[in-house]
């Protein structure tokens, strides 16, 4: 299991620096001095000069990535040209928004999805079964964004249940709180999730459907255990691999999501600040915050693998034999 | 043919995905009202004779908007899927029919990219070269290409095993002519089911992006842009969402479908399963 972690943890670094690599070049290297960009079209060679210097970017490329990789690590982060404000403390302030709304998402997502799932299954081919995958058809087509305001439409424009949009704060003194800050996720929550649980509720469908043809299942059976427990203690476990990979893939989709759907709910969060940032022109923002939503996409993908090998112990001997 | 008609999915999804193409095609010869034109006096009016889904607040046609719309989820669908066919097959061949650090080069960078959704490169391209529809349509493109790469590896790896491929090589053929001759042949069907799939994608994810102001920009109408509008509006004109969002819902709904049905038709032993 050692080796197997070891192995697994070379290669989210490896990722990680490759990932910062694209974004440093996308950003800084191709074509267009970022200076010029942020400056637009008006600026005098003078103050683009001047831009440079202040934002070191007249120094040599690997120099610059270097500072910029070595602030990060020692969580020392470049000013927001905009906001004259460290990135890291701003994002800080947009996650206490984003990161709620992406677990309440996720976690929506994992109870409809293997509820579904697990029904659609043991209804095979029944009606319930094809009234599962109608509905998961239909959830893949709608866009995120489209939901959300078909949401906002019957709740908030004529339900009149809850505002439009808008974030009130975690804390009490801000005329907000625990209560009224959940409150004001729960749409933009559901409209997250509705697409990514029509995805995870085929998957597990068809990967229960198949752990249930397996020869073991008959002999678990044969024993005398009931379908139900045959379901729960052996189907279950065995067809969470495929399932668990799809949810590391739909944590990225549900980050991207999110920068939409902040957007449909005017939620102060990430995906907010990542549009502020470009219509300020502002590429250290916009650079720090790709960073990051790029490191949670890879974090989540490595501690995936890693519980693949928990649940699977088949895979942490195939990854070691692959090695050898 | 039959065969093909009987299937439900596939034909309920080639009529959507009939009525999504014969809409763009129709709307390059003919629309109801030229979709840019602007009417102030006849804003926010209700659906009509003269206008079959009513106007929006620049009393623009909304059914003109729509069907010459469709133009622009076409366009980015076939140019990102194209992309990433394109790319991505030549490199997912490469790394099939040559092995050892070619192999490893692409799947370690395919591996990489997935740390970007098409978003992510979006937002990027869009900060440095400004929003436009030639951006969406790139940050689509190099999303699809280790999609494609990725799988034509795999494909053509269980081509490249097989008995007749070993007779070709024994009978002195090249790689590139055995990718050419004997691979590519047999993995067309897998690659174009899944570029159905990734049209579909490619339609939701320009939508997004139009949405969100980075993708296709004003006069060229698009259905992404006028959710957006219509969202300021939810309180005096809500039917203005609900169209915009029927037609991409519809044209994904018919490519996701016609996929499924494709795949069915195509491998049998699939279908069986299911």
């Amino acid at each position: 299991m050692t080796a197997f972690l070891l192995r697994r943890l070379g290669t989210f670094a490896a990722t990680l620096v490759a990932a910062s690599m694209i974004v440093f070049a996308v950003l800084e290297l191709l074509p267009g001095r970022p200076a010029e960009v942020m400056l637009g079209d008006t600026a005098t060679p003078e103050a683009i000069a001047a831009l440079e210097a202040r934002l070191g970017l007249d120094r040599p490329a690997p120099q610059r990535y270097a500072a910029w990789v070595g602030g990060l690590l020692r969580g020392d982060s470049a000013m927001s040209y905009a906001y004259d404000t460290p990135t890291f403390e701003l994002i800080a302030e947009r996650l206490v928004v984003s990161l709620p709304l992406a677990l309440l998402a996720m976690a929506l997502t994992v109870a409809v999805a293997l509820a579904a799932g697990l029904y659609a299954a043991s209804h095979h081919r029944r009606a319930g079964d094809t009234g599962v995958m109608v509905l998961s058809q239909i959830g893949l087509a709608i866009p995120n964004f489209w939901l959300a305001i078909l949401l906002i439409m019957l709740f908030a424009v004529h339900l009149q249940w809850v505002g439009a949009g808008g974030f009130p704060g975690w804390s009490g003194d801000d005329g907000g709180g625990l209560g009224a800050g959940l409150a004001a996720l729960v749409l933009p929550a559901l409209s997250l999730a509705a697409v990514q649980a029509a995805i995870l509720a085929r998957v597990t469908r068809s990967s229960v459907l198949e752990a249930m043809r397996e020869d073991w299942v008959r002999t678990a059976r044969a024993k005398g255990l009931s379908r139900r427990q045959v379901l729960w203690r052996h189907v279950l476990r065995n067809a969470m691999v495929p399932v668990l990979t799809i949810m590391g893939l739909q944590f990225a989709n549900l980050i991207t999501g999110a920068i939409i759907v902040e957007n449909v709910f005017v939620l102060p969060g990430i995906g907010r600040l990542v549009f502020q940032a470009i219509a300020n022109r502002d590429l250290v923002l916009v650079r720090d915050v790709v960073m990051l939503l790029a490191a949670i996409v890879v974090l989540v993908n490595f501690v995936v693998d890693v519980l693949y090998a928990v649940v699977d112990p088949r895979l942490r001997r195939a990854t070691a034999g692959d090695a050898a | 043919m039959s065969r093909a008609l009987r299937h439900p999915s596939f034909a309920a999804g080639a009529v959507l995905v009939a009525l999504l193409v014969g809409a763009a095609l129709l709307s390059l010869a003919w629309s109801p009202y030229p979709p840019a034109d602007i009417d102030i006096a006849g804003k926010l009016a209700p659906p009509s004779a003269a206008h079959w889904l009513g106007t929006d607040s620049l009393g623009r046609d909304i059914a003109s908007q729509l069907l010459v719309g469709s133009q622009n989820s076409i366009a980015v669908g076939v140019l990102a899927v194209g992309i990433g066919l394109g790319v991505g097959v030549v490199l997912g061949c490469m790394a099939a029919a040559r092995g050892g650090w070619v192999e490893e080069l692409v799947m370690r960078a395919a591996d990489f990219t997935f740390a970007f959704p098409a978003l992510l490169t979006a937002i990027m391209l869009t900060a440095i070269h400004g929003p436009g529809l030639a951006t969406s349509i790139a940050a689509i493109g190099i999303f699809n290409i280790p999609v494609f790469a990725r799988l034509a590896r795999a494909s053509a790896h269980a081509v490249w095993s097989r008995d007749y491929v070993l007779a070709a090589r024994a009978a002195g053929k090249g790689p590139w002519r055995i990718t050419l001759d004997h691979v590519l042949p047999n993995i067309a069907n897998v690659l174009i089911v899944q570029a159905t799939i990734q049209f579909a994608l490619a339609i939701l994810a320009e939508a997004a992006l139009s949405y969100l102001g980075l993708g296709t920009q004003p006069p060229q109408p698009s259905w992404g842009r006028m959710l957006n509008e219509a969202q300021t509006l939810l309180f005096q004109a809500p039917m203005l969402a609900v169209w915009p969002g029927l037609a991409i819902a519809l044209s994904v709904l018919g490519l996701n479908l016609l996929g499924d049905g494709l795949r069915d038709l195509l491998d049998p032993r699939l279908a069986r399963q299911r």
